[in-house]
């Protein structure tokens, strides 16, 4: 059980809070100590806002240890809104309609428990933006 | 009962998972009776989903409306007798995950299907004594019945979120409110068993109806209104038949109540039920317009609201999102997937 890297990761799993670079702007995700464009460190905070576009998914069939109750599930490059390209799961959606610049937002969910007496991990997921 | 500054909702969210279960499907698996399909339904939440991730979804719906700032909430209870932790609340994870914490009082109500509106009351009394300016109130579940139980027919997944705030920043301020609790145990589950109890017809008359009877009479009283001065009634819906039989014993006019009664199409959703059909009155209620709530917990009692919906509801609720869109967006499922989704198929 893996309890103070959860902990610390908390923000960015729960609330997708990265890193704003105050000194060329750039938005990184996740937080950062140092600015990946600029290289400066004087950075802060920022919340980003969830929303995003498919940028490449694949299906997996074969997971990882702790996902195998998720198979099939895509997992998927997204484009946030604010420049970033993250790395996370689609949920609540079938393959017909997975494409490439598909809009979708943040939803949290469970990834991973550890058995059935380890602590419950939630993080983000990404999901069609549903619709009007 | 009322507090002494006027106090109301400023925001309000819901949540249903995606996927739904026909009631006659899980009549085939262990009936074979041919129950007519498409009558009722019951959602099923997906195997990522459990009653955090539900309160999580409604409690940024209930943020993204009343656009305040997280930091200036003091309490997010929710309630809920599915809880992920049998030890670690439910609500620390929700209020972290919309920004709330360090400085909110986060915390879990339980028991029986009335949790959420015993937060609301808490929260009502919280912002109408001044000790907060907004508080959060939910309740959410993932409904339990042990396979092949009578239950299983109806235990639905879903939850809501209430924002309240002060009475004019309300898009629906509160009159008052009241209680009716005794001692009456047709339902319960006892400390280390999977699945419920319950007293199968008992759980009518001297249960469901006589409890929401009380609250509700005891409120129109305190509050010298009929039954025709309200718009819109919302009860619990353990079933589709309760809250309408419950409504035309009290004189409400079944065209009030109806629209409300989500059973057929969520099943009974527990700690969310009574919540998710107040906010889809609120969805398509106009101001001036009054509506009652009131809930009912086995072995818990009823609480009961009313509320006058304000100007403000026209503007403020398009920065939220309808119920009616969850209730549109469903994806069916079998027996067996429900049965991998909830957990039910062991592996190890
Ligand atoms: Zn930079």
């Amino acid at each position: 059980m893996h309890f103070a890297r959860s902990w610390r990761q908390q923000s960015s799993n729960l609330r997708l809070v990265g890193s704003r670079c105050t000194s060329c702007g750039a938005i990184l995700f996740p937080e950062r100590i140092r600015c990946s464009g600029c290289g400066s460190t004087e950075l802060e905070d920022h919340r980003l806002s969830g929303r995003g576009t498919i940028f490449t998914v694949t299906t997996v069939f074969e997971a990882p240890r702790g996902f195998e109750s998720q198979v099939p599930y895509f997992a998927a490059l997204v484009e946030l809104e604010e420049g970033p390209i993250i790395c996370a799961m689609l949920t609540d959606v079938d393959r017909e309609d997975v494409s490439v610049g598909k809009k979708v937002t943040m939803v949290t969910r469970r990834i991973l428990a550890h058995g059935d007496d380890g602590p419950i991990i939630y993080a983000y997921k990404f999901t069609p933006e549903l619709a009007g | 009962m009322k507090p002494t500054r006027a106090v109301g909702v400023i925001g309000y969210g819901g949540y249903i998972p995606r996927y739904r279960i026909d009631a006659a499907e899980v009549d085939r698996v262990w009936r074979g009776s041919g129950k007519k399909e498409g009558q009722s339904f019951k959602a099923v939440p997906g195997p990522d989903e459990d009653t955090t991730t539900i309160a999580i979804q409604a409690a940024r719906n209930a943020m993204d409306m009343a656009s305040i700032d997280p930091n200036e909430l003091r309490a997010v209870w929710f309630g809920t007798e599915s809880k992920p932790y049998a030890v670690k609340p439910t609500s620390t994870i929700v209020a972290d995950a919309i920004g709330a914490l360090p400085h909110a009082n986060a915390a879990d109500w339980e028991f029986a299907c009335k949790p959420g509106t015993e937060a609301m009351q808490a929260a009502i009394g919280m912002v109408g004594s001044d000790m907060a300016r907004y508080a959060m109130c939910g309740g959410a579940d993932t409904a339990q019945a042990k396979p092949g139980d009578v239950l299983e027919y109806t235990t639905g997944a879903g939850g809501a979120a209430f924002i309240l705030g002060p009475g004019q920043e309300s898009v629906a301020v509160l009159q008052a409110s009241t209680s009716y609790v005794t001692n009456t145990t047709d339902f319960f589950r006892r400390e280390g068993q999977e699945y419920p109890n319950h007293g199968q017809r008992f759980t009518g008359e001297p249960a469901y109806f006589h409890h929401i009877r009380s609250s509700v009479m005891t409120l129109m009283e305190e509050i010298g209104a009929g039954p025709g001065d309200f718009t819109f009634a919302v009860f619990h819906q353990p079933n589709s038949q309760f809250p309408l039989r419950v409504a035309a014993e009290l004189g409400f006019a079944r065209n009030r109540v109806e629209p409300f009664v989500l059973t057929n199409l969520v099943g009974n959703t527990y700690s969310g039920a009574a919540m998710l059909g107040f906010a889809k009155a609120l969805d398509v209620a106009s101001p001036g317009d009054r509506i009652l709530l009131a809930s009912y917990g086995s072995g818990a009692g009823s609480d009961a609201f009313s509320y006058e919906v304000t100007d403000k509801i026209v503007e403020v609720r398009k920065r939220g999102v309808p119920i009616e869109r969850y209730l549109k967006r469903t994806k069916s499922v079998d027996y067996a997937m429900y049965a991998r989704y909830r957990g039910k198929l062991r592996r190890n």
